[in-house]
This record gives structure tokens, sequence and C-alpha cells, in this order.
């Protein structure tokens, strides 16, 4: 009777988690814990964008992660927790507005990836942070190295 | 087993599995529903369009290319709706509305003797355009040419049967023909539209009557590439490229897409002659600018030898210029022209639907799309942009309506400089319509009011005409008349644009400002005219 009932269960457990893995697989979501530009495509919703970077001028030298992500571990990973999460539930609601612009705090994550690489470039001047006074970000000028506006 | 040691426990253990029943049915509930929903948003990415029937170039009715291309036909419908911005929504100078003229009382001074205002009401959407053009009184009252209709009817498949193939050819034939005649004509081919579907087997069955602009004016049918069809914008665009250094120019072979996502536009929305006294031309040999366009206008000769003109004003006497609606080339002096951005980029902005990216072609303001239009390029809140635009067209409403006040005090100094002249010859020239109205035979049936307006009407005319006459036999006129064709033309030009300004603020301000000293330098000559130089003959009898 016990044993009964103990395997009914296993079966109704197991009937979620293969549908979940199936799903985890269908989404491939490993795809998110690697550096594949590609990724950022699973869903249609970048495909201008990575258009357009295919095109652009840092194509050669950066993908997706380079500039979006922190680049320690510990920041990576809460980076893509927290825009994971945040893009998964807008895509499924649909309820985002268009067109789609970077927040405060991606946008700081990219400014220092900028001068991550460009610190020479940049070390004597104001320009390393948009908060140092009369700072801008990069980007604000530069707003096409990337990829640029979808037309 | 007693029944003493079994109840309390087998209770539990059943509640338990309840919850766990229904714990798990709501986490299975959940994922696969996230999982079809991953699977509805990975099919969005694969879809195209399916081609269902075939539309060929004499497939004019929009509906038949609606069956292939829904989201496109879909938002060309939504051109019925009525819109309107704090400035536009209304047509420039041309189809003025009653609360412009009273917001701007120069307007009707400026056109005095132009039959422009005889009918005007609100500017509607490209789906009306046929519609409005064959009611206005202007079209059902006097009499105008067919060459209208190369703009507001999908009129290539028709000059290209009437010109037996040859698409220039029936344009020049089609421009001679009345607007009724070239609208019969129109009618009388119709479209060619599929049945039966299937692929390789469809026929063509031809359904008579007339479409608006429609797909195949801008779109290939076979592979949906924008191209260009009117022969007035081909013919313009080779001149104007002639004159950039580039000779042979054709824009569906030579320009790139970008380009041609303006020039499909500036078939149309642009400044043009229609006629009657010649072909349909617009006037860009020399330029885009106004006063290369001006130069080019002035160099210019009607069959009869008289130097172009659109009418002579009724205050004056003196041969102006009326100005269209010159979007293109206003357009193309300003910073968004500059930056390679196209009429489409902000007028029919990318629209995604599921991960179609779909150009609307509900095709209006862009102010009443901020979102889509303004800001994929500029990344700031839609409020400060709506107030950069109405900041610059404060500015361009104020100087524009300061150069209207010029032209108006200018009006009104030579008003007095004539009346004399006037006074000493109405008499003769009402005796002089009464003499010619006499031998006319509609004006006989006309109600006694009629009878009193048509005279009115005609002895006014015969006054001007020959005042005209003494304008430009007198050097000091003459100079007058010259400066006030050139400064109107300038308030014209921009006045007639259709945004406000916002297509090139600075170049509207460098025009204006060139209008504004134009009609100042007319009113001071005429303040400083000495009468009597030359003798200005009376209107004699018979005229």
């Amino acid at each position: 009777m016990r044993a009964r009932r103990v395997s009914l269960a296993a079966i109704l457990l197991g009937i979620p988690l293969g549908v979940g893995l199936f799903t985890f697989r269908y989404a491939e979501g490993l795809s998110y814990l690697s550096n594949n530009p590609r990724t950022c495509i699973n869903c249609h919703i970048m495909n201008d964008e990575y258009n357009a970077w295919e095109k652009s001028g840092h194509h050669h030298v950066a993908t997706c992660n380079d500039c979006h992500v922190p680049h320690d571990f510990i920041g990576k990973y809460m980076a893509k927790a927290r825009n994971g999460w945040n893009h998964s539930r807008a895509f499924t609601m649909q309820d985002f507005p268009e067109p789609i612009m970077i927040g405060p705090v991606n946008a700081r994550i990219l400014q220092d990836n900028c001068v991550r690489c460009h610190e020479p470039l940049v070390a004597d001047t104001l320009l390393r942070s948009p908060e140092h006074a009369g700072g801008v970000a990069c980007v604000h000028c530069h707003k096409n190295v990337g990829h640029g506006p979808s037309r | 087993m007693t029944q003493n040691n079994v109840p309390p426990p087998a209770r539990l253990n059943r509640t338990r599995f309840l919850l766990i029943v229904i714990l798990t049915a709501l986490v299975t509930f959940a994922v696969t529903a996230l999982l079809t929903n991953i699977f509805q948003r990975k099919q969005e990415a694969k879809n195209l369009y399916v081609r269902f029937v075939d539309v060929r170039e004499d497939t004019t009715d929009p509906e038949v290319w609606g069956k292939n291309w829904p989201r496109e036909y879909d938002s060309y419908k939504k051109t019925d709706e009525p819109t309107r911005t704090r400035f536009g929504g209304h047509g420039g100078s041309e189809s003025l509305p009653q609360e412009k003229a009273q917001r701007d009382p120069w307007l009707a001074r400026a056109f005095a003797g132009y039959a422009f205002s005889l009918d005007y009401r609100d500017r509607r959407g490209h789906i009306h355009m046929l519609y409005d053009q064959e009611h206005t009184a202007r079209v059902t009252q006097r009499p105008q040419p067919g060459s209208c209709l190369h703009c507001h009817a999908s009129i290539i498949p028709t000059y290209r049967r009437v010109g037996e193939g040859d698409v220039m050819a029936g344009f020049d034939k089609l421009c001679k023909l009345s607007y009724a005649q070239a609208n019969a004509e129109v009618q009388k081919t119709g479209s060619m539209n599929p049945v039966g579907v299937g692929e390789g087997k469809t026929e063509f069955q031809h359904v008579a009557g007339a479409h608006p602009v429609a797909c195949v004016d801008c779109h290939d049918p076979a592979s949906m590439q924008l191209r260009v069809t009117r022969p007035g914008f081909i013919r313009g665009i080779k001149a104007y490229m002639a004159g950039q250094g580039q000779p042979d120019f054709d824009p569906n072979r030579d320009a790139t897409r970008q380009q041609m996502r303006t020039y499909v536009c500036a078939q149309c929305h642009v400044e043009y002659y229609c006629g009657p006294k010649t072909t349909l031309f617009f006037p860009w040999n020399n330029g885009l600018r106004v006063e290369q366009i001006e130069s080019y206008y002035d160099g210019y000769k009607f069959p009869d030898g008289h130097r172009f003109y659109d009418w002579k004003h009724a205050e004056t006497g003196a041969e102006l210029l009326k100005a269209q609606h010159p979007e293109f080339e206003f357009w193309n002096q300003g910073v968004h022209s500059a930056a390679g951005v196209a009429c489409a980029d902000c007028h029919m902005p990318y629209e995604r639907q599921g991960a179609m990216k779909v150009s609307d072609h509900w095709v209006r303001s862009p102010l009443l799309n901020i979102q889509r239009a303004c800001q994929p390029c500029h990344a700031v809140p839609e409020e400060e942009l709506k107030a950069r635009v109405d900041r610059i067209q404060d500015r361009h409403f104020n100087l524009l309506t300061r150069t209207g006040h010029a032209l108006v005090d200018f009006l009104d100094t030579f008003k007095a400089l004539r009346a004399p002249w006037n006074q000493a010859n109405q008499a003769a020239a009402t005796a002089a319509a009464q003499e010619k109205l006499a031998k006319d035979e509609a004006f006989a049936k006309l109600s006694a009011d009629d009878q009193a307006a048509k005279l009115k009407e005609t002895a006014a005319g015969i006054l001007n005409d020959r005042w005209s006459e003494h304008v430009y036999a007198d050097p000091q006129l003459k100079a007058i008349a010259e400066l006030q064709r050139q400064g109107q033309w300038r308030l014209d030009f921009v006045a007639a644009e259709n945004s406000m300004g916002f297509h090139a603020p600075q170049e509207g301000a460098r025009v204006l400002g060139e209008a504004i000293d134009l009609l100042r330098q007319a009113q001071l000559l005429t303040q400083k005219y000495t009468p009597g130089a030359v003798a200005h003959p009376a209107v004699g009898p018979g005229e």
C-alpha cells in the first residue's frame, strides 16, 4: 500500500519534471550559460540588433556579452540571472514598451565595458564615467559602434 | 488490521496526496503553457508571407494585393482615419481650411485673384485622394487638365494603354486631355484582378473603375521591391541629377534602397507645374533650393513665348508664382536629410508584428507616432521630443506670420498708389465688361445676383489685365512687381510646405528672412514712386 503510494507520487512528480526538462531543452536553456551571441537571438526580438552587430565595427572584437555583462564571475552571473528573469518575463507576457531602451543598471555595465578596453584612451579625461561632473556615456555619441538603431 | 490504528494517519495521507496532485497539476499546467508560448514565439520567427494570389503591373486594386500582404494593406486602410496635429491635418495654402484663413488673414490678400479658394476642406489620407479630387468644386466647376490625375490615381497602366506600351507617350497624351476625359480613361483601364488561384494558371479579369495611389505605384509586383513610376518625377530627378554630375540617372536602376524610401514619396510631394499651358513638369533642372527653382521658372517660356507665371495678383497686377507643396525639396535642405533619414523612416516607421518588421502604411505625421518614428534614433522621453518640435514650429510660425504681415503692409501701400488709376478707369472697365458679357449666352441665363457678381468679376479682370500691362511698361512699377514676385514666392514656398518648418528649420528661417527683406524693399520702392514719369493709358472702349 505504502509502496504503491510512493510510486504514484513519483510518477506524478516525474511528469512535470519531464515536461520541464523538455521545455528547458526546447528553449535552449543551457545556451544562456555560454558566451555565444546567437543565444541572444533565441528570441527573435533581438534579430535587428544581431544583424546590425554583424555589420558593425566591433563585430571582430566583441560579442554581446563582452559589452553587456560584467566580466567578474559573480557579477556576470548576477547580471545574466537578473536580465534573464526580466527579459523572459517581458517576452512571455509581451508587455514591454517599444523601441526597447537600455535601463540604468545595464547602461552602467555597458559604460564600464567601454572603458575596460579603451582605458588608455580615456584615462586622462573625465569621460571614464557618466557620474563624473560633465561626464557622458561613450554611446551617447558613439551610438552605432555596437549596433545601430533598427531601420 | 483493526479499526483503531488506521483512521487519523490515513486521512492525513489522503489530504497530502490530494495536495500533491493539485500542486503538480498546477506546475505542469504552467510549464506546458510556457512551452506553447515558446513554441509560438519560435513560429513567429519563421513566419514570412504566403502569396495567395498573383498580382501584375495592371493590378491597380490594392484590395487584391491585400490578400498577400494583409499587414501592409490593413495599415494603408487606416489612412481613412482623420488625424490632426497642432499645425497639421489640413493642407498648406493650396487647400486652405476656413480656420487657417481666419488665423492667417494675410493668406487671403497674398492669393488675391488666384482661384484656389473656391472649395477647400481638411486634407484627408491617401485612400481618399481620388474621391476628394473628383468631387472638389475646384475640379467640378473649373476646367482642369488631365495632368491632375498624375498623382491622384493609380494611373500608370492607363498611360501604358493610351501610349500603346509607352508610358511617357501616354503621359503626354493624357496631360492634354481635360480632367473628365482623362478620368474616364483611368476608369476604363480599371484593374486586372486574378481569378482562380494556382501557380502558373492564374487568369486575370478586367474590373473597371479607378483607384487612388495603390501598391503598384511604389512596388514591383514581381519582387515587391520599391520603384518609382510617375513620369513627372522620373524626368525631374533625371534633370536634377544631371546638374549634380550624374547624367542619365534612372532611380529604379541607380538609387540606393534608402534613397528609394524617399523617392517613392517625392513622386508627388513636391513643387510642380500642372498645366494647363504646358505638360506637367518638376522644375528641378537648376537644383532643389527655392532660388534655384525660381531661376528655372524665370528662364522658362510658355509655348506662347511668355515668361512662366501662375497668376496675376489682383491688387498689384504682378505675374506671380504659386508654390504647390515642396516637401521633398524643403526636406532636402534639412538635418534629417543630411543624416540619411528617409521620408519612410519617420512617416512609415517600422513596427514589430511578431518577428516581422512591417513598414506602417498608415502614412501620417510622425508626431502621432513618436515612439516608433523618433525614438528608435532619439533615445529621449517622448515629452522632450514633443517639446523640441513645438519649439521649432513655434519659432517658424512666428516668423512666417511676420513675413505675412510684411506682405500685407506692402499691399496696403501699393493700394494707395493704384487707387487713383482704378477710380478713373472703373466705369470704362465696367462698360467693357458689359459689352463682353452681352455676347455670352450663358450669362443671360444667370440670376440677377449671379449676373451682378459675374459683371463685377469680369470688370475687375479687365481692369487688372490693363493695369498689369502698365506695370511691366513702367520701369518703376516693374521693379516693384519683380520684388513682389521674388518675396512672395519665398513666403509661399515655405508656407505651402507641410511641416510648419520642421523639415528644415534653418532653411525656413533663411528663406523667410529673404522674403521679409524683399517685401519691405517693395514697400519702400512703392513709397518712393514718382507718378507721371510714365503715362498710364486708360481702359479704352471695346476692351
